[in-house]
């Protein structure tokens, strides 16, 4: 397969190294400490109002969590020594540290913060559910049917902890997921300090948006109403984080523009060029730009609940496009222009490949799969059989 | 004992999260390559292998220890410098089993010119010529020797 | 002239048994090198390279280099006197096969053969997640191939585009700095087969390797130089515009 190449490249350099599979490894783990940071506003900083979104929002950070390393692990030439990465860690590879800081997170945050704050609904599904699910459930409560007053309070603090570590955590995440990149000296696409905070606060745009979507999608299958000053204070939230995100990215390109360094009029050929659509138009323009201004719409004028949610959907999918737009500008981008700024090649996406299109499809989708099987092992709403469930608490709570 | 009674569950918990730990250590113990950090953060047997490659070139010291009479003739010339391989390709197979293994013959059609072919980019003082204009067709090797090029004296020859 | 290999042996008794060592392919097979007596790096002369393109022959050769990748390669820099910030670049197939007659003869022209630069504080080295490519005790940049799992961190850290992922092997390559070859005692490919010495293999601890009495004598220079990697592959005559 010949690869357009303009200008000149080093030979070695006209192969793309980083698929769209590497695009969307950072997508997903920024909606994970996204997500977490959102539940963490109602447990640490006593936002009640976003109350409804709290468990769902763990739900979906986990379920993101478990897909965030399989673009990795499929895009490896040898994914079966991936596990050398625990065994001989290198202390000065930013890439090494993911197993651990991955490990940390999905087992010593996410699992144990759930398992924390479902373990009264695990032990009461332990008892009346049958089949299968029983059998889930018992595993699940380790053996444990303390439900307690005093044990499910030592609970709640043990989980308020949790939450406390989990957020410089989620920092961490995915702020190192910016250092992958921030921190390659040979590509100036990429070589900023800025660009683990900009990757931060792009996370919890998307994580924000996407338990927004999530919480409307749910409730509209549910066919329940939707907690307006729920929606509307996440929206709020959204809106000052992507504000702060927005005025990150635009001082690293203001920066970029006035230093005009060596890279800069490559860089500079290849934002107009090769990255025109997919940064100025649908990153900047149409991922950023416009949905700050919808949000902005709804802080400013007073509009009908049925027309804030109209505007929240549609801001909330352009987030989302636009998020994912960043980091294929940011991946993928920085691997189009020659590192002798010399010459720009060409990124072919294939279809049916290991590292293709319908991978990264069956990828996106798969969260969203395990999502539902989270939903209905663990429904992140109050169970509507609460005779039932207050029956079994009376039945257990006491020993 | 109360408190412990009812972070029972908690307990239970940690263990699993400590046998987990426990099972990782005693994994680690025994994959861990043997030779990894004999010098640094890798495995020094990594050095032995890439060592113990196999080679292609005999390098010209090697040939010179036969082709005595080739390196009489090539030591007076320009070509001193140029190493046997250069143009004969890689023979370590021959200097292995001289033998059977025989070099191929050369075409010097194909091999001058990948020196001699002018181009601007060469330095100025390295002989070159527009190959389609210099012999007029002849073979290089009807006035230049490869192993010692200088054109001598023939009788009826121009210079 | 058929001389077999007995009579060799009977000929030249050292150099056969150099050669000897050097077939059996182990390095047990010569013990007297010590990686702790060396520090390798290599000289090239631009003033003295013809684009013949020998050395990337040579190296894929020796080192069964796949198509298209290339562990060394050769551009050819065309610098217009009134544009000297943006040379035209060429390097067809890697300049393997020479390069076709330059066109435009305003300016100067000129080649540059570039591989590995094994750098002391090599980019590369450091950001792989496993120890699968590190600075060898004297001074070589190599890769694990039974280590490496392949995630092209890398390819993507060397700023001189030295490295590629091997389509079958899966792994991480590079120039060995014919690592097979200098334990043995000989030179790498790409020298050996250098016609005009435009190549010179340096052992930088070695104080009576010709490369001390160069570097004293010329202005030389390497790629890059303020990312400060390191970089053991000193240019001679290397012009500004080069990157």
């Amino acid at each position: 397969m010949q690869i357009p190449v303009e200008g000149f490249m080093y030979p070695n350099e006209v192969e793309l190294q980083w698929s769209v599979l590497i695009v969307l490894y950072p997508f997903l783990t920024g909606l994970v400490a996204g997500a977490f940071i959102l539940a963490s506003l109602e447990r640490v900083f006593m936002v009640k109002a976003v109350k409804p979104t709290y468990r769902l929002a763990l739900l979906t950070a986990l379920a993101f969590l478990i897909v965030a390393p399989l673009p990795l692990q499929l895009h490896l030439g040898h994914p079966e020594r991936s596990f050398e990465m625990y065994l001989t860690p290198h202390r000065s590879s930013a890439m090494a540290m993911f197993g651990f800081v991955y490990l940390w997170y999905l087992l010593a945050v996410l699992v144990v913060e759930i398992w924390l704050d479902y373990r009264r609904d695990i032990v009461v599904m332990s008892q009346c559910t049958t089949g299968w699910k029983r059998l889930v459930y018992r595993v699940l409560t380790l053996g444990s049917t303390n439900i307690s007053e005093r044990s499910l309070h030592i609970d709640e603090r043990v989980g308020w902890l949790v939450t406390v570590i989990g957020i410089p955590s989620a920092f961490l995440l995915h702020g190192y997921v910016g250092f992958i990149f921030g921190s390659v000296k040979a590509n100036p696409w990429w070589s900023s300090p800025l660009m683990p905070v900009v990757f931060l606060f792009s996370a919890m745009v998307s994580g924000i948006a996407i338990v927004m979507l999530l919480y409307m999608l749910m409730c509209r299958l549910r066919r329940e109403p939707i907690d307006m000053d729920c929606v509307d204070t996440v929206a709020k939230y959204l809106f000052y984080t992507f504000i702060i995100d927005f005025s990150l990215e635009m001082l690293d390109l203001i920066h970029r523009i006035y230093e005009a360094d060596e890279s800069f009029r490559s860089l500079d050929f290849m934002v107009h060029t090769r990255l025109f659509l997919s940064q100025v138009v649908i990153q900047i323009l149409l991922g950023t730009v416009l949905p700050i201004l919808l949000i902005g719409v709804t802080q400013v004028v007073k509009l009908a609940a049925e027309q804030r949610k109209r505007i929240y959907v549609v801001a909330g999918c352009l987030t989302m496009i636009g998020i994912f737009a960043m980091r294929w500008n940011v991946v993928i981008g920085g691997q189009l222009f020659s590192k002798s700024f010399l010459g720009y090649t060409t990124y072919k996406m294939g279809f049916v490949t290991r590292e293709g299109l319908l991978t990264a499809i069956v990828l996106t989708v798969l969260p969203f799969v395990i999502l539902g099987v989270l939903v209905k092992l663990l429904p992140p709403w109050p169970e509507k059989k609460s005779a039932i469930s207050s029956v079994a608490v009376a039945a257990y709570g006491a020993d | 004992m109360k408190a412990f009674k009812d972070a029972g569950h908690l307990f239970r918990l940690a263990s699993v999260f400590l046998v987990g730990g426990v099972l990782f250590l005693a994994f680690r113990g025994v994959l861990v390559p043997r030779s990894f950090g004999q010098y640094g953060h890798y495995r020094a047997d990594a050095i032995k292998e890439t060592a113990a490659l196999p080679i292609s070139y005999a390098g010209h010291q090697v040939c010179e220890g036969c082709h005595a009479d080739v390196l009489e003739v090539k030591s007076k010339g320009v070509h001193k410098q140029v190493a046997c391989e250069a143009c004969h390709g890689p023979l370590a197979t021959h200097a292995d089993d001289p033998a059977s293994v025989q070099p191929a013959k050369l075409d010097t059609a194909v091999l001058c010119v990948r020196c001699h072919e002018a181009n601007l980019a060469k330095p100025k003082n390295f002989p070159q010529v527009v190959s389609a204009e210099h012999s007029g067709g002849a073979p290089c090797e009807t006035c230049h020797q490869p192993h010692s090029p200088a054109i001598v004296a023939v009788a009826g020859g121009n210079q | 002239m058929s001389i077999t290999r007995r009579q060799l042996l009977i000929l030249l008794p050292a150099a056969a048994v150099a050669w000897k060592s050097i077939l059996a392919g182990t390095p047990e097979a010569s013990p007297n090198y010590n990686m702790t007596e060396h520090w390798w790096g290599m000289l090239v002369d631009i003033t003295k390279c013809i684009g013949c393109g020998s050395c990337v022959r040579a190296c894929q050769m020796e080192n069964q280099v796949p198509d298209g990748y290339f562990r060394t390669w050769v551009e050819r820099y065309h610098v217009s006197d009134y544009d000297i910030e943006n040379p035209k670049v060429d390097s067809p197939d890697g300049g393997k096969n020479g390069f076709p007659p330059a066109t435009a003869s305003d300016g100067k022209n000129f080649f540059v053969p570039k591989m590995c630069n094994h750098c002391a504080d090599s980019p590369c080295t450091q950001v792989c997640p496993v120890g699968a490519t590190f600075v060898s005790p004297d001074g070589v940049v190599l890769v694990d191939q039974k280590y490496c799992l392949g995630c092209r961190y890398c390819v993507q850290a060397c700023p001189y585009g030295c490295r590629f992922v091997d389509p079958k092997k899966k792994t991480a390559q590079k120039c060995t700095l014919c690592y097979h070859r200098i334990t043995k005692g000989l030179t790498t490919a790409c020298c050996e087969n250098c016609p005009t010495g435009a190549r010179q293999l340096a052992d930088l601890k070695n104080p009576n390797d010709p490369i001390h009495e160069f570097l004293k004598t010329h202005s030389v220079q390497v790629l890059k130089p303020y990312l400060a990697t390191r970089s053991k592959l000193f240019y001679n005559g290397l012009d500004g515009s080069v990157r």
